[in-house]
């Protein structure tokens, strides 16, 4: 009797340890948008005419909406799930159609009111549930070449109309995926391949193609010369060779007839072959200032001159991590950064707790999603990877950005308290 | 949980190397790195410079000449500009759409994010209809800036102007000066920039990206108030000059006029002359170009930088140095036949029409060549004639202690020194001892190679008017609001001629007006002493010279007037010196008996032919390397060094040149 009831409780089995850290994360996010947009004129935290205050706004009805996930019946996500992603389908390819086009992505739907919707926040979600429901039907293995190919359409789907948008950023949060297949049985050197490729790319940009050339030759002869009893694995390494050789060749036609101008800028800024420090790279020029300039204790609330005074742009956005860096210093940048790794690390070990393959599925997108964002995110904040729009989860300023990772993460709560049942 | 459950561990290694990636890049730029704390400091620490605004300069009687007003820039940050009219802004500003972007794409190069300046100097009218709109076109905004105005526009070569620093001025100022600071470049404004710069203030300001001031940095304990620059008050009396402007104008020439109890500069005329306001604002580099392509050079300061052969107005100065050397007396007398013979050379006098028998002052009044040239011989033969050269040194250092042949030191730069030769001079042309009195002889009546400024010839009236000292001449009087006059322009310079000389002379002087050859410019009621002169000019008509001082008690204003390829002094100087004196004696200019008029002198157009000018101007210069040579040996060498100094002059012009197309060039490049 005791057992039903406190079955039925709202918060029954669940992990408040996440919860906790969703929360801490919520706050700092809003004391940062308060620090990097601070308005003399309306000083107050609450002040609805402020991007703070909305951003407090927010968090309500986040939790208001993360608290009604709790009482849903998880049986409810589950089979609405399909219908979600055709929804989110429909979605993206209305924003093509109506959509508002800001800075440069016509990425918004306008709700009227000023509030506007980000399809593509959503479709992050939608597609984490319909990949975790595949998966975890029966007879389905990644391994097999079929069901790859189906996990590979859900992920692609969408990816390919945000691409269209052409929303970058967003696009490729959806190859963090890759780790889900992984850890559901997708070969490992798809990883390394991929590894493999970035680096190749990378070398392809800054050094001259044929320099880059004689070092994978060298390599391989020398993986050769190392392996060479086995026949087997020669010939997939003079193949693998042959295919570098010929990326390479294509990175610099991708480079220079596929990618747009700005972004072409951005990675020369992120690599450092361009330094443009009043035009494209002034923002992560900006940036770095900003945290550079936090030292080991940083400014101290409010005090921040980089921000405070504008210095970076979309700074209670895409670049809310400078104020983090610039007031609370490295210390504070260690406390955001390890709560992250914390929240991930408990998304991993909560998804492996999981009977259900479907939650576990559905757990560990949900934490290379999260993780992806913060990588990117903090990256780019300090001039290790290309500037790609994209929000720091629960920090960053923005209600669709709050409220979808919101719902992410408490299906996830939802899910591994019911964790018991059987879905 | 499946077979692949050991996987969680590899994609939880991934996450936590790439977080440590992450935390060392933080470690690096937050810890290691100092540079980004001094870059953030340099962001947000906007050192303000306020320019002093530059001091005015006034007239001797308070009357301003020049002074500030303000000018607006235009300014843009490109980001935070929206969608706008761009049709009626550029209507607003006045410019095209051609101009429009170009401006515009010049400041996106520049940075999306910070201002740069869209367009410059905007005048009161053209901002005050844009001002009340400006608020339509976010991103735009304006700033004020000061430039120099002249109310009378007069005195262009008196006043100068200023234009932005060079980069070798700021080199040399120590770093006083910034890229973008206005400095004095002729004139007044170069001669007394450090007085009328004042002393520019700093104010160190916390501002935004937009340049937003938010505050005092550190209380504002680096801060620094701006101090104005002094006032100058110039000696220039502006009634006399706007008339001596307009007397000369379409004429070559200057006018010089002085007040003998102190030296001050009463009238600075320099023809052609131009309206400094030219040298100011958006069309300056236009103008100046035009100017610098005028072939009579209005930027040649005709006053202190031409030099003409003096002619008669030299003959009381030979006079009094004979009387004071004791080799004639005033009642020395001489019959001339319209003529006269140094050795076999024959001077003519009077158009060859004897004066009959002259004393020195009728000498002096009717200008005979002859009374001048004896004069001179007596002067330099005294002790022999193989002493002639100890004699010359002599006269030569006398003349010099007029102000002839070496600079005045006047507040202005640029001066020159005339010419008056040296023995070694002759020398040169006509070997060591070899030359006597009769072989120099035309420097007797102010010809050969004696060359003065109108300045020096002014400043020898205000010598004879004084009786035997001068007063340095000057052009700014006082400084400041305490009107500081400098010590050297209290002390008197003698010139070493005892005062009672001076009666005889002057006696001839006032003859000169009264009925000898300006008697055409006599004034009524003001007894007027001067001389007129004919400067010989070898590449055209004669230059018309006339020197004055009056009246001849307690005098109050000593004149020299030369106007260029005019013929006689009394025909075109004369009558000009006459008003000038007239109208700062009296303030108004009365009717004459001689029926000459103002307006006659000032219509009267005596520029010479521009091709014609050009020629003489080129001629001039060449004529200077054909000095006869002494021997083959010296004539190499002096070959050598005439061409040296040719060769220096035209660098100096070159120089010129290249600063005048710097400006030029720097300017459109602001724009």
């Amino acid at each position: 009797m005791s057992n039903y009831n406190s079955q039925r409780s709202f918060f029954f089995n669940v992990d408040w340890i996440m919860v906790f850290i969703y929360l801490a994360l919520c706050t700092i996010g809003w004391f940062n948008i308060h620090a990097a947009v601070f308005d003399e004129k309306h000083p107050s935290i609450i002040d609805l005419n402020t991007n703070y205050g909305k951003q407090f706004m927010f968090i309500i009805i986040s939790m208001t909406v993360g608290a009604f996930i709790l009482l849903l019946e998880t049986r409810v996500i589950t089979a609405l799930t399909p219908a979600f992603y055709g929804i989110t389908l429909l979605l993206l390819m209305l924003v093509l159609v109506v959509g508002r086009n800001v800075g440069g992505n016509q990425a918004w739907i306008s709700l009227g009111g000023g509030f506007r919707l980000q399809p593509s926040e959503f479709a992050k979600l939608t597609t984490c549930l319909l990949l975790a429901r595949y998966l975890s039907g029966t007879n389905v293995k990644v391994t097999d070449l079929r069901s790859f190919g189906v996990a590979l359409a859900i992920i692609g789907v969408p990816m390919f109309l945000i691409m269209l948008q052409p929303d970058m950023g967003s696009t490729l949060v959806f190859l963090s995926l890759v780790f889900v297949l992984y850890r559901e049985g997708l070969s490992p050197y798809f990883l390394v391949i991929g590894f493999l490729f970035i680096a190749l790319f990378i070398s392809a940009i800054l050094y001259p193609p044929l320099y880059v050339i004689a070092v994978i030759i060298g390599i391989t002869l020398f993986l050769i010369f190392l392996f060479k009893r086995n026949k087997k694995l020669m010939v997939t390494l003079i193949a693998g060779l042959a295919i570098c050789i010929a990326f390479v060749f294509s990175v610099k036609f991708i480079y220079n007839h596929v990618l747009q101008p700005h972004q072409k800028v951005r990675i020369d800024i992120m690599l450092g072959i361009k330094s443009d420090l009043r035009g494209k790279g002034y923002n992560v020029n900006q940036s770095k200032i900003a945290i550079g300039s936090g030292k080991l204790w940083g400014k101290g609330y409010l005090h921040g001159t980089q921000t405070k005074y504008a210095f970076v742009p979309e700074q209670s956005t895409d670049f809310i991590f400078c104020t983090v860096g610039e007031e609370w210093g490295f210390a504070g940048s260690v406390v955001v950064i390890g709560l992250y790794l914390f929240l991930v690390l408990r998304i991993i070990m909560v998804a492996e707790r999981q009977r259900s393959p479907f939650s576990r599925v559905y757990g560990y997108g949900v934490a290379s999603v999260i993780f992806f964002h913060v990588m990117i995110n903090v990256g780019m904040t300090i001039g290790l990877v290309p500037v790609i729009g994209i929000p720091l989860p629960f920090i960053s300023y923005g209600g669709s950005s709050l409220l979808s990772f919101t719902i992410l993460l408490f299906i996830l709560i939802k899910l591994d308290s019911n964790r018991m049942g059987i879905v | 949980m499946n077979s692949f459950f050991e996987r969680r561990y590899v994609i939880a290694g991934i996450f936590i190397s790439i977080v440590f990636v992450l935390l060392v890049r933080l470690f690096y730029i937050q810890i290691i790195d100092q540079r980004y704390a001094i870059y953030a400091n340099n962001n947000v620490r906007r050192e303000i410079i306020h320019n002093a605004a530059r001091g005015p300069i006034l007239d001797r009687n308070g009357k301003v000449l020049v002074q500030n007003v303000p000018f607006y820039d235009i300014m843009v940050i490109p980001k935070q500009v929206k969608s706008f009219d761009t049709v009626e802004f550029c209507r607003l500003l006045g410019i095209d759409k051609a101009e429009f972007d170009k401006q515009w794409n010049k400041a996106i190069k520049y940075s999306p994010y910070l201002s740069s300046v869209f367009e410059k100097q905007l005048s009161i009218t053209t901002y005050a209809s844009l001002q009340e709109r400006l608020s339509e076109f976010p991103g735009f905004y304006s700033a004020t800036r000061y430039l120099r105005t002249y109310p009378d526009s007069v005195a262009a070569q008196f006043l100068g102007y200023i234009g932005e620093v060079l980069d070798r001025d700021i080199k040399r100022s120590n770093g006083y000066y910034h890229p973008g600071d206005y400095i004095g470049i002729t004139g007044v404004e170069k001669s007394y920039e450090t007085t009328l710069r004042g002393q520019r203030g700093v104010e160190n300001l916390m501002v935004d990206s937009k340049g937003k001031p938010k505050g005092h940095y550190a209380n504002g304990l680096y801060d620094t108030a701006a101090v104005a620059g002094q006032r100058l008050t110039s000696s220039l009396d502006i009634n006399i000059q706007k008339l001596g402007e307009k007397l000369m104008q379409n004429k070559l020439g200057s006018i010089v006029a002085i007040e003998p109890s102190t030296g001050e500069i009463l009238c600075y005329v320099s023809s052609p002359t131009y309206d400094p306001n030219l040298m100011v604002g958006r069309e300056r580099g236009n103008n100046a170009a035009k100017l610098y392509a005028n072939v009579y050079n209005p930027f040649f300061i005709r006053p202190i930088q031409a030099k003409y052969p003096p002619g008669s107005s030299f003959k009381p100065l030979s006079a009094l140095i004979a009387l004071q050397e004791g080799v004639i007396t005033p009642t020395t007398s001489y019959y001339c036949p319209g003529y006269y013979y140094a050795g076999n050379q024959r001077i003519p006098c009077n158009k060859g029409e004897s004066h009959g028998l002259v004393n020195l002052s009728s000498a002096v009044a009717k200008s005979c060549n002859g009374y001048f040239c004896m004069v001179f011989q007596k002067l330099l033969d005294h002790d022999g004639a193989k002493q002639t050269e100890n004699t010359f040194i002599n006269w030569r250092a006398n003349v010099n202690k007029f102000g002839l042949g070496s600079k005045l030191g006047l507040d202005m730069p640029g001066e020159g020194r005339g010419n008056l030769p040296t023995p070694l001079h002759y020398d040169n042309i006509y070997k060591q001892g070899r030359w006597r009195s009769s072989t120099i002889i035309s420097l007797a009546i102010g010809q050969g190679e004696l060359e003065a400024t109108p300045l020096q010839l002014a400043n020898l009236e205000c010598t004879i008017a004084n009786h035997g000292y001068y007063y340095k001449p000057h052009l700014i009087k006082a400084i400041g609001a305490q009107n500081i006059i400098k010590k050297e322009y209290t002390e008197r310079n003698y010139v070493g001629i005892d005062s009672q000389y001076f009666e005889p002379v002057i006696n001839g002087m006032q003859a000169v007006v009264e009925d000898g050859t300006a008697i055409r410019s006599k004034i009524p009621g003001i007894i007027m002493c001067g001389k007129t002169g004919t400067a010989q000019n070898p590449h055209g008509e004669d230059h018309s010279v006339f020197v004055a001082f009056a009246p001849r008690v307690n005098p109050k204003i000593a004149i020299a007037v030369v106007v260029e390829n005019s013929g006689e002094g009394a025909h075109w100087a004369a009558p000009i010196a006459s008003f000038i004196v007239e109208k700062y004696l009296k303030g108004t200019i009365s009717e004459r008996e001689s029926g000459i008029t103002v307006d006659y002198y000032a219509n009267a157009n005596r520029l010479p032919d521009t091709a014609l000018y050009l020629h003489h101007t080129m001629m001039k210069k060449k004529s200077k390397t054909n000095i006869p040579q002494k021997t083959q040996k010296d004539s190499v060498n002096k070959q050598l060094k005439g061409e040296k100094s040719v060769s220096r002059k035209n660098k100096k012009d070159t120089a010129a040149k290249v600063l005048a197309a710097q400006y030029l060039k720097k300017e459109e490049e602001n724009e």
